[in-house]
This record gives structure tokens, C-alpha cells and sequence, in this order.
């Protein structure tokens, strides 16, 4: 009883702990943004009168809404373009496998594994000849290649859990490829689906590399606006604190609301 | 309505063969039942006239045309799934209405259509329900109403029963019976269980190693199998089998001596047999019977007293044997017991493992489970 006692308060002490390490660069980050400049380089204290200050002269600098906006049209965009190329494929590698369909879904997610820097230089200049530089249709097309191996894995997983006999029988009920996909299969890998999209959108929204890279002004989303705020010179940290906590409070709302539906998404499939 | 004939099917899947050419008649309005151990090919085959696989050679006919390159959807035909395979997020009305959803009926058409239907099993409370809250014989109805709905010319059945309990089987089957009658369809069966096969069929196609080893009525199987796995497969218990020499053959028989030296004469053709050809002698357990001057002795090993009947395991030199006595028998374990057989209920199978074609035709090998239709 006491042993049980002891062990259950242990846990949630660790648990706490972790939950603590893991948030705290993110509360740092938020009340930063509440303080002055000065304050933020002073020595460390939770105690401070807060101040919109940050927000008013970051607001006063750029557009924050026109930047979201970017964020938003990407990241969706991005979701949409992956989504609609993913399940078609994951659709053929699940139901109508070869003998390289394994091979083909390990050198996508090996692609993964190549530093986005060592494509850099050839994307870049791809872009610039195609007129894709700093457009929202590049960055879209940029981050559903990017996420479109991990989407088609995940997709490709859920779909190998609908009992092949269901879609049979919508075969023989009249069911062309698409009805197949449209009434039996979507429906009932909707979980799987929404999770894999809910996912992508979070992945397009804080991608950095590229977006700092391929854009300057027009299509600069949320990761660009918060980089604008670095300088290798004066006092920044409040003002870039002030940004980034703009910049996530989006994503994290989002997250918030979604998680039952990304949890219950993850885990789709494993109790049957 | 319709007929279908299979020419010459056969199946690969890679450097295996399933099906090695297989060639059958399946008339208007019969029943016809696939039987066979696992592996035989006999799904496969359902699943090639289905247009679910497609076949490595051969033709498919449906009332006279080739249908081979005809999508599954197209072939006039519905099949109930073993797995039932109902679309989990519609309702029992979903389910049922979703091909003629999918053919472009009309709302009030497709409701009338799916209710009669539902009628005619039963379903009607269930309608607004979800698969997942019904039990497994509403489950398998569903599975029929939705083939039934689609008014299909033949209509295929996958092991519909096996995933049933044993009490709900012996209902549904009486259920799939009737079914059959009243909707005077053609019918193709596909089970692994050689009672559902002879309490069903019109034919029984025996399958093999992805060859048709018999097909015919099942009195027909059970009275004159061709050979000795079709002998073994058809009848429950199985087929004793026991060693013999041919010691004379006449116009009336074959005379074969049995492992104890007692000679008995078997109505069957034994033309081309030699004096001292070594054949098996098969024998149901049902036409043995206990009789103290009997041909053969055996130890009883186990009984099984089932009530009406008792089973009595023999040992017979190195062989088991059983034997389906009347259920008031007397006998223990270790007595050793007499029996014997009519000579005319016994069959004999050559070295090939044929049956040696019998002198006198059973008279009910073409009785029909419907006698009414099978003019």
C-alpha cells in the first residue's frame, strides 16, 4: 500500500519534471515576449511587470496577418497537394503490391534522410529558371515533396488494415476504383487520414530551412517573420520572443483542439 | 437466371498451378456446391468466376457469352464473403442499397427494393443499425440481402457459414435452402464441410490439388465415388479401407479374399483384373455391422456412444477401423468383437486408387434436393 503510495508519486513527480523540461524553453519564450529589452538580457526572474511593448514594435515592423496568411494558404495547400498524390499511391502499394513495393516505400523515407542542404543549390536554381522563388506555389510544391514520403507511409499503413474482402465486395457491387476509394476506403480510414493531414499541416507550418531559402518577401510565411527579427546586432530578444510566440500560437491552438483526433489517428488500427 | 460453363480454366500464382484445367456445366436454377480440403483451389475458382482473380487460361460462360474480360461488377453476379465483408460505416439499409446506390437508382426505388428484400430475411428492425450491432447470423443475413438485392443471375457463396456457431449453421443452412427455392436462382457454393455439401447440393463438384476428382449428385458421391479420395472425402465417419486379393473374377463380380482369409464376391466390373491383384476394399462405417460369424475381428480401441448411435473403434491388424452401431450396443473397450458387410455396399479401388465401376446403379444417385425442379 505504502510501496504503491511512493511509486505513484514518484511517476507523477517525473512526469512533471519531463512535462516542465520539455515546456520550459517554450513559457521562457512567452514571457519574454512581455518584457522590454532590457528586462529580457537582465538577469533571469519570473517576476516583472508584463508589457505589450515587444508586440507593439514587432507589429509596428511587419505584417503579421499577411505572413500568417502565407502560413496558412502553405501549410493547407501543402496538405491538400501531398494528400491528394499520397493516397492514390498508398492506395496501389496497399492493394496491388509488387514485388518493389517495399523497396519503393524504403528509398522514399531514405530520402528523408538526405540533409535538405545538399539539394539546396539545384532546387534553388531549378526554382529561379521556373519563376518559383519567393511564390506560395513553390513553397507548397516544395513541402508536399518534403512530407509526401512520411504521408504515403502512414497512409499506406492504415489502408493495409481495411480487410481487402470490404473492397472486394464493393467490387462486385459495382464499385469502379475511384467509387472503391471515395465510399469504402476514405470513410473508413477517415481517423488515419485526418491525422496524417493534421500532422502534415504542423510539419509545413514549422519548416524553416526552405522557406528562409526560396523566399523574401511575398510568400514569407510565419518561420521567415520570426527569422526577420534576429540580427547580429542590438537588442532583439524580447522582440523575437514577442514573434515567435505569434508565430506558434497558431499551430499549438490548433494542435490543442485536434489532439484527441491525432491521438486516436496514431493509434488507428492497433485494437481492433 | 442462368447457366454458366467452365473450359479449361487454370490458375498460377507465380510457378504454383491451382487450378489445372478445369471444365464444368453449372445448369439454370441449380445448386451447385464446391467441396474440398483446404488449398484445393475450390476458392479460387469462385473467386475466377466472381472476376475477382483473373483466370491464366481457359473460358468463362455465362448463358452462352465469354465473360472473361468482363469486370466483376459487370457479370450479373453477387457474392456473400466469408469475413461477411459489410461496409462498416453504413447502416444495414446502406449496406444493402449500396449497389444500386452506386447503378444510379433512384431514393424511393432503392428503399422499396432494399425493404422487400429485408422483408424476405427478416431484417426490417435492423435497418437503421450498424454491423457492429449485430451478431454474427444477422451479420451473414445482411450479407444476403445485400447479394439479393442486386437481383444477381448466379450468386456466389464463400464458406458463408464457417464463421458461424454450430446451431446457427444448421439453421442457416435450412435458411440458404429455402432461400434457393424461392428465389429459383443459380446458386454456387464453395465449403470446405461435406455436410453442408450433401445436405445442399443439387451437384457436389469434388475438388483436389486443383482438379476436379468427381462431380455429381450427392447420392451419386456417397453410392459410386470414382475413387478412393472422393470415397474418403464424402461421409462422415470416413471410409474404412482395407487390403484384399483378387482371387476370382466373374460376370457377377470380383471375389477378394480379406485380411482374415474369408473370401467375399463384390458386384462390381472387374474386366482386365488378374488372379492375386492387390486392391483396397473400402467400406462405410455405417454398413458395417456387428454379427458374431462375421468376417472380421477386431479390439475395440474407443466407443463413442452418441445416443442413437454408437461409434466402435476397431483395431484390425495394424489398422483402426470404425464401425457406426445401433446406439443400445453393449460392447466394452478390449472385447474383441465379429463383424461384417453386405458385399453389395462395399467398393473396390484399384492400385491408382480408382474404383472399379459397380454392377448395379444405386436407385436414388439421381434424386434431386428438389425433386420438383429437377425435371
Amino acid at each position: 500500500m505504502q510501496s504503491a503510495l511512493i511509486k505513484r508519486l514518484g511517476l507523477t513527480l517525473l512526469a512533471w519534471t519531463l512535462t516542465l523540461v520539455i515546456c520550459f524553453p517554450i513559457v521562457w519564450m512567452v514571457l519574454t515576449g512581455f518584457k522590454t529589452e532590457t528586462q529580457a538580457i537582465a538577469s533571469p526572474t519570473l517576476f516583472f511587470t508584463p508589457t505589450l511593448e515587444s508586440y507593439a514594435a514587432v507589429q509596428g515592423r511587419a505584417d503579421y496577418v499577411k505572413f500568417a496568411l502565407n502560413s496558412v494558404y502553405i501549410s493547407l495547400g501543402a496538405t491538400f497537394l501531398a494528400l491528394a498524390i499520397a493516397i492514390p499511391s498508398a492506395y496501389a502499394m496497399a492493394f496491388l503490391p509488387t514485388k518493389r513495393t517495399k523497396g519503393t516505400l524504403l528509398w522514399m523515407l531514405s530520402t528523408k534522410m538526405l540533409p535538405p542542404v545538399g539539394v539546396l543549390v539545384p532546387i534553388y536554381l531549378i526554382f529561379r529558371d521556373l519563376g518559383l522563388l519567393d511564390t506560395r506555389t513553390g513553397l507548397i510544391v516544395i513541402y508536399t515533396l518534403m512530407n509526401l514520403p512520411i504521408i504515403i507511409w502512414m497512409l499506406y499503413t492504415f489502408f493495409k488494415d481495411v480487410p481487402k474482402d470490404i473492397l472486394e465486395a464493393g467490387r462486385m457491387d459495382g464499385a469502379s476504383t475511384l467509387h472503391e476509394v471515395c465510399y469504402l476506403l476514405i470513410p473508413l480510414t477517415l481517423p488515419g487520414i485526418a491525422s496524417t493531414g493534421l500532422l502534415s499541416v504542423i510539419l509545413s507550418w514549422n519548416e524553416a530551412f526552405w522557406s528562409l531559402n526560396l523566399t523574401s518577401s511575398q510568400a514569407a510565411p510565419l518561420t521567415a517573420y520570426i527569422a526577420s527579427f534576429s540580427s547580429p546586432e542590438g537588442l532583439f530578444w524580447a522582440k523575437l520572443s514577442a514573434a515567435s510566440t505569434m508565430a506558434v500560437a497558431p499551430i499549438l491552438i490548433f494542435g490543442w483542439l485536434t489532439q484527441k483526433q491525432m491521438v486516436r489517428g496514431l493509434t488507428f488500427g492497433a485494437v481492433k | 437466371m442462368a447457366t454458366l460453363q467452365l473450359k479449361g480454366v487454370t490458375k498460377h500464382f507465380g510457378e504454383t498451378q491451382v487450378l489445372k484445367g478445369i471444365d464444368l456445366d453449372v445448369n439454370d436454377r441449380e445448386f451447385v456446391v464446391f467441396v474440398g480440403p483446404s488449398g484445393c483451389g475450390k476458392s479460387t475458382l469462385l473467386r475466377i468466376i466472381a472476376g475477382l482473380e483473373s483466370a491464366s487460361a481457359g473460358d468463362l460462360v455465362i448463358d452462352g457469352e465469354r465473360i472473361n474480360d468482363v469486370g466483376p461488377a459487370h457479370r450479373g453476379l453477387a457474392m456473400v464473403f466469408q469475413s461477411y465483408a459489410l461496409y462498416p460505416h453504413m447502416t444495414v439499409e446502406e449496406n444493402m442499397g449500396f449497389s444500386l446506390k452506386l447503378a444510379g437508382t433512384d431514393k424511393q426505388a432503392r428503399r422499396a427494393k432494399v425493404h422487400e428484400t429485408a422483408r424476405i430475411l427478416q431484417l426490417e428492425p435492423l435497418l437503421t443499425r450498424k454491423p457492429k450491432a449485430l451478431s454474427g447470423g444477422q451479420r451473414q443475413r445482411v450479407a444476403i440481402g445485400r447479394a439479393i438485392v442486386r437481383n444477381p443471375s448466379i450468386f456466389l457463396f464463400d464458406e458463408p457459414l464457417s464463421n458461424l456457431d454450430a446451431a446457427l449453421r444448421v439453421q442457416m443452412r435450412i435458411e440458404l435452402a429455402r432461400l434457393h427455392e424461392k428465389l429459383d436462382a443459380t446458386m454456387i457454393y464453395v465449403t470446405h464441410d461435406q455436410i453442408e455439401a450433401m445436405t445442399m447440393a443439387d451437384k457436389i463438384v469434388v475438388l483436389q490439388g486443383g482438379v476436379v476428382e468427381q462431380v455429381g449428385s450427392p447420392m451419386t458421391l456417397y453410392h459410386h465415388p470414382v475413387n478412393r479420395f472422393v470415397a474418403g472425402f464424402i461421409g462422415s465417419p470416413k471410409m474404412n479401407f482395407l487390403p484384399v486379393e483378387v482371387s476370382d473374377v466373374s460376370a457377377s463380380g470380383v471375389e477378394v479374399i480379406l485380411p482374415g482369409g474369408e473370401r467375399i464376391e463384390v458386384p462390381v466390373a472387374g474386366s482386365g483384373l488378374t488372379h492375386g491383384a492387390a486392391l483396397e476394399l473400402g467400406i462405410r462405417p455405417e454398413h458395417l455391422m456387428l454379427d458374431e460369424r462375421g468376417p472380421l475381428a477386431g479390439r475395440v480401441q474407443v466407443i463413442e456412444r452418441l445416443g442413437g448411435q454408437t461409434s466402435l473403434y476397431l483395431q484390425q491388424d495394424d489398422r483402426l477401423m470404425t464401425l457406426m452401431a445401433d446406439g443400445d450396443v453393449a460392447h466394452r473397450v478390449d472385447e474383441t468383437v465379429r463383424f461384417g458387410f453386405a458385399p453389395r455396399r462395399a467398393h473396390l479401388f484399384d492400385a491408382e486408387g480408382r474404383a472399379l465401376e459397380s454392377l448395379e446403379r444405386h436407385p436414388l444417385t439421381h434424386i434431386q434436393r428438389c425433386d420438383n425442379r429437377a425435371s
